[in-house]
């Protein structure tokens, strides 16, 4: 084989190489679904966070607006600090609730935002006032079973668990 | 039966004197190797500066092994897109196909098996070719006429593999996702938006795609530097190029799997938990 089909072939072979990553990148991956270019960041303060992770999806109305940064703990009000980045291109009011839900029974956990009526926009390194912790699954039963046993009191069908007043 | 003392004491000094040398033997092939190395990326200038000998190089490790490459990729993704729609489909989870073809393809199948798949092909090609030259006192014949074998020969080699490997395994993993596309979706039925977008949604350009590439070019150094040491180290007889080809083959699958769980263990437990 000569010189310069051998060069046509590696310069194909490495163009389709290149051309494969490029393909991972932008059609499998989701470099080009959202640029970390355009965002702004927003905090909200938690009172338990569940099962959120960073990277999970910032959701308003369904649509995905951006993604969670980072998640600390802040030591002095012991909450979950969460900081959000959202697409430069959606807008909120700056009285917009931010909730921790899950999509799904089992599945993960998104922050879902609200938004409010106030005029004013949310601008970067705003914190959000009106936040709603995750359920946790242990407090619901917990919480369900005391309105049980509550309820039973109130009948009178079954002892309570408390001594009577 | 009594054994006399002397005797038990001198077979148990001569089972610790072969276990004894193994080692050493191991220890000095693994310290050879890595002086190898040394010198080979030190004496690499000829290969990068004359780029045409490691292009023909490429041409010899990459473009000769793409069609295995290509039609593997290409059934593996297939199979892995049958089975896994069997075991998703019963959890109504058949949507997520995309993200399980997609992310064992580009995390792990894609590097590993272009990576075991090079190794055959190309690493025993690559330990044969140079074995046979010192066997034919080629490598002897250039040292004589005062050219370096090592930067003539070697490194053209090494730099056409290195250059080879991260190419063959993205181009295997792209194969994969088309072959599990070919099968979810035209073959099964799978809703061809919800293939893409769940795995877009779920495949991470970092995490995921360039760790994926890292691997590869881990394995692309790990397997061409074991083919040309095994081919430089080769006794110069007929069977002692065939064995250092055997060698070259075994010892590169070894050390991909093996690397391959370290690199596992050291991306994708630390980064998924944050």
């Amino acid at each position: 084989m000569n010189r310069s089909a051998i060069d046509l072939w590696v310069g194909v072979f490495v163009v389709t190489g290149i051309a494969a990553l490029l393909f991972l990148a932008l059609k499998v991956g989701n470099l080009a679904t959202f640029s970390s270019g355009q965002a702004y960041q927003v905090f909200a303060k938690f009172a338990n966070i569940g099962g959120l992770k960073a990277r999970a999806p910032i959701k308003s109305a369904g649509v995905v607006v951006g993604r969670v940064a980072s998640i600390r703990f802040d030591n002095e009000s012991y909450e979950a600090i969460v900081e959000m980045n959202l697409d430069a291109q959606y807008q909120f009011p700056r009285d917009t609730t931010a909730k921790i839900l899950t999509s799904g029974i089992l599945g993960e956990q998104y922050v879902g935002l609200e938004a409010g009526g106030d005029g004013v926009m949310l601008k970067s390194g705003d914190r959000l006032r009106l936040t709603q912790s995750a359920v946790v699954l242990e407090n619901l039963i917990s919480q369900f079973l005391f309105s049980k046993a509550s309820e039973a009191k109130d009948t009178g069908k079954e002892p309570a668990k408390e001594p009577a007043k | 039966m009594i054994v006399p003392r002397e005797k038990i004491v001198q077979q148990l000094r001569e089972r610790l004197e072969r276990l004894g040398s193994r080692v050493t033997s191991i220890v000095w092939r693994l310290g050879f190797a890595s002086r190898f190395l040394y010198y080979l990326v030190m004496h690499s200038g000829t290969a990068l500066r004359r780029f045409r000998l490691t292009v023909a190089e490429v041409y010899f490790a990459g473009v000769l092994s793409l069609v295995i490459i290509l039609v593997s990729g290409l059934f593996v993704g297939m199979v892995l897109a049958l089975q896994g729609y069997e075991t998703l489909q019963r959890f109504g989870a058949s949507e997520s196909l995309g993200v399980l073809v997609a992310l064992s393809l580009v995390r792990e199948l894609g590097p590993v098996v272009a990576g075991l798949l090079f190794a055959s092909r190309a690493g025993s090609a690559i330990t044969a070719e140079i074995g046979l030259m010192k066997a034919t006192e080629q490598l002897s014949a250039m040292e004589m006429m005062a050219v370096d074998p090592v930067a003539r020969v070697v490194a053209p080699r090494f730099w056409g593999g290195v250059i080879s490997m991260p190419l063959l395994a993205a181009l295997f993993s792209a194969m994969g996702i088309f072959g599990g596309y070919l099968v979810g979706v035209q073959l099964i039925g799978v809703d061809a938006g919800a293939f893409w977008s769940q795995m877009q949604a779920a495949v991470d350009l970092r995490n995921d795609i360039m760790n994926g590439v890292i691997k590869s070019v881990v394995f692309g150094i790990a397997v061409t530097w074991i083919a040309v040491f095994e081919g430089y180290d080769a006794p110069p007889t007929a069977e002692g190029v065939s064995r250092a080809t055997t060698r070259t083959v075994v010892t590169s699958s070894l050390a991909i799997l093996a690397l391959d769980f370290v690199l596992t263990a050291l991306m994708f437990t630390g980064g998924n938990t944050k």
